[in-house]
């Protein structure tokens, strides 16, 4: 339901790429096919779809990062069943016992505004056939818990240039699925859907800005925001967008989510920063789950010598 | 009165506390305590309306518990959650509204504790009564304290604020009607 634009455009591919597309067709095709006979016969199991998206992207010999930190990762089960994903639940164990209600597949991407390649783009195209890294980042919630995670993914900043965003892209804002009949936090308009969040170009550009599909060297859970997601590190999590469907370069700062729900609360940069509280609570220390006693809370927490400069000049006080 | 702390025990066999155990305990205790207060306000009009009138004297080992429960929530706050790191306390307890009137609720019902003694009913006698009013405004204390605490979904403590403008609406009923 999330797509209106028919229009398919392909994406800047190499010559190694031209195989793998049109076998990707020929599937696409005998997908639609067996859709439609799985409608026909009643019995709609997407597990016995044959895998799409997901099956074209290459979780084998994912290679390592030199970003990633060298902390403790956070335990599978937790990263997994402790989710703010609000369109799968408000508890922090609702998105995983939800998760099945997130339809991943097929998926695709739509992507409009500054620049020159607009369109409709499946996921395969964004992620196949990149190389997949892993980026272990810690993750600070706002909510001052934190985690560590090893996230499978690509930089954005090239994905993001192969789509030629003008001169007047200065921004780009991303949307969460949009799906009130399946979503059942969507039922209810605690935030107003769909969720949206933004960075500024010269942040979605940054190296340590990533697109996640995986973690813990597998496909992303539905509830950590399958199949794909943004990863920003040095921000409190809510930046980092899931589940996403629209990319949207614009020349002024979008509105975002958490913004519109509690302006003096969350601000559009949100970058982590121990020196400006939570009007409801402290920022300066968080408690990284697993872990008894709270620890410091670090500066873009603990990326700074890789972004502060991206603020220089920049009251980060007024701009929180 | 103690079920609510079996219940958590066993969830701790059974499932565990979940990734961020001290959050689980916090609200646990805190859900109970507010619970159980609440429970408090419920005797009098239930004695009015039912004419239950023995169920009275279970009104004062409630309303202990009820204390039991919120000296449980602080010390999951201190020891739990800030392992004593004072400087923080304080700096929650004058900064952060929520904390501030759920820590005002706390110091309020401690002389309500201490009072409880049969010999402290007699001597304080009409005095007793109007000391122990002060659970209309604790009781409003601790549900503004959970519902400024949320982030965003207020169906919760909403509901508790419904039961306590329902519990107090009563008294209202009833003193009014006196005066007629």
């Amino acid at each position: 339901m999330n797509m209106l634009i028919k229009v398919r455009k392909p994406l800047d591919l190499t010559e190694s790429d031209v195989t793998d597309q049109a076998i990707y067709k020929e599937r696409r095709k005998f997908i639609k096919n067996s859709a439609s006979l799985a409608a026909m016969s009643l019995a709609p199991s997407f597990a016995m779809w044959p895998a799409i998206g997901a099956a074209n992207i290459n979780f084998e010999n994912i290679s390592k990062s030199e970003y990633s930190t060298n902390d403790e990762l956070t335990p599978f089960d937790a990263i997994t069943s402790y989710n703010n994903f609000y369109e799968l639940g408000l508890d922090k164990g609702d998105p995983k016992r939800n998760a099945h209600h997130l339809k991943v597949k097929p998926w695709s991407v739509l992507v409009t505004g500054e620049c020159e390649e607009t369109g409709e783009f499946d996921l395969e195209d964004f992620i196949s056939p990149a190389k997949l890294e892993e980026r272990i980042y810690r993750l600070r919630c706002v909510e001052a818990w934190s985690m560590v995670i090893p996230w499978v993914g690509i930089e954005l900043g090239p994905i993001l240039k192969k789509f030629k965003p003008t001169s007047k892209a200065k921004y780009v804002e991303f949307k969460t699925i949009l799906d009130p009949e399946n979503l059942p936090g969507q039922k209810r308009n605690v935030l107003d859907w769909p969720y949206r969040e933004g960075l500024r170009i010269d942040e979605a550009m940054h190296p340590l800005t990533i697109l996640a599909v995986g973690l813990y060297g597998k496909k992303l859970p539905n509830q950590n925001g399958a199949p794909l997601r943004l990863v920003v590190p040095w921000k409190y999590g809510f930046k980092s967008i899931k589940s996403i469907v629209s990319i949207n370069f614009l020349e002024e700062q979008p509105a975002t989510s958490w913004n519109l729900a509690g302006p003096k609360e969350y601000g559009f940069y949100s970058n982590v920063n121990p020196e400006v509280d939570h009007p409801r609570w402290s920022q300066k220390r968080e408690r990284r789950i697993g872990e008894f006693l709270k620890r410091e809370t670090l500066p873009f927490n603990g990326y700074a010598d890789q972004v502060a400069s991206l603020y220089t000049g920049m009251d980060l006080k007024q701009n929180f | 009165m103690l079920l609510p702390l079996v219940l958590l025990a066993y969830r701790f066999y059974s499932e565990g506390f979940g990734a961020n155990p001290i959050e689980t305990i916090n609200r646990y205790t805190g859900d109970w305590a507010l619970r159980i207060l609440l429970l408090t306000l419920a005797f009098s009009p239930i004695i009015r309306i039912f004419r239950w009138n023995n169920v009275i004297q279970y009104r004062r080992m409630v309303g202990l518990f009820a204390f039991f429960y919120v000296c449980l929530h602080l010390t999951s706050y201190v020891v739990l959650d800030q392992f004593f790191d004072f400087r923080a306390i304080i700096d929650d307890v004058f900064k952060r509204p929520f904390i501030t009137v759920g820590f005002s609720a706390f110091i309020l019902l401690i002389p309500l504790a201490v009072t409880s003694t049969n010999k402290m009913v007699e001597r304080l006698q009409y005095r007793w009564i109007q000391l122990h009013r002060l659970v209309y405004l604790i009781a409003i204390l601790a549900v503004l304290h959970f519902w400024w605490m949320v982030k965003i979904d207020t169906r919760e403590p909403m509901i508790y604020a419904i039961i306590l403008a329902v519990l107090l609406g009563f008294r209202l009923f009833f003193y009014l009607k006196r005066q007629v």
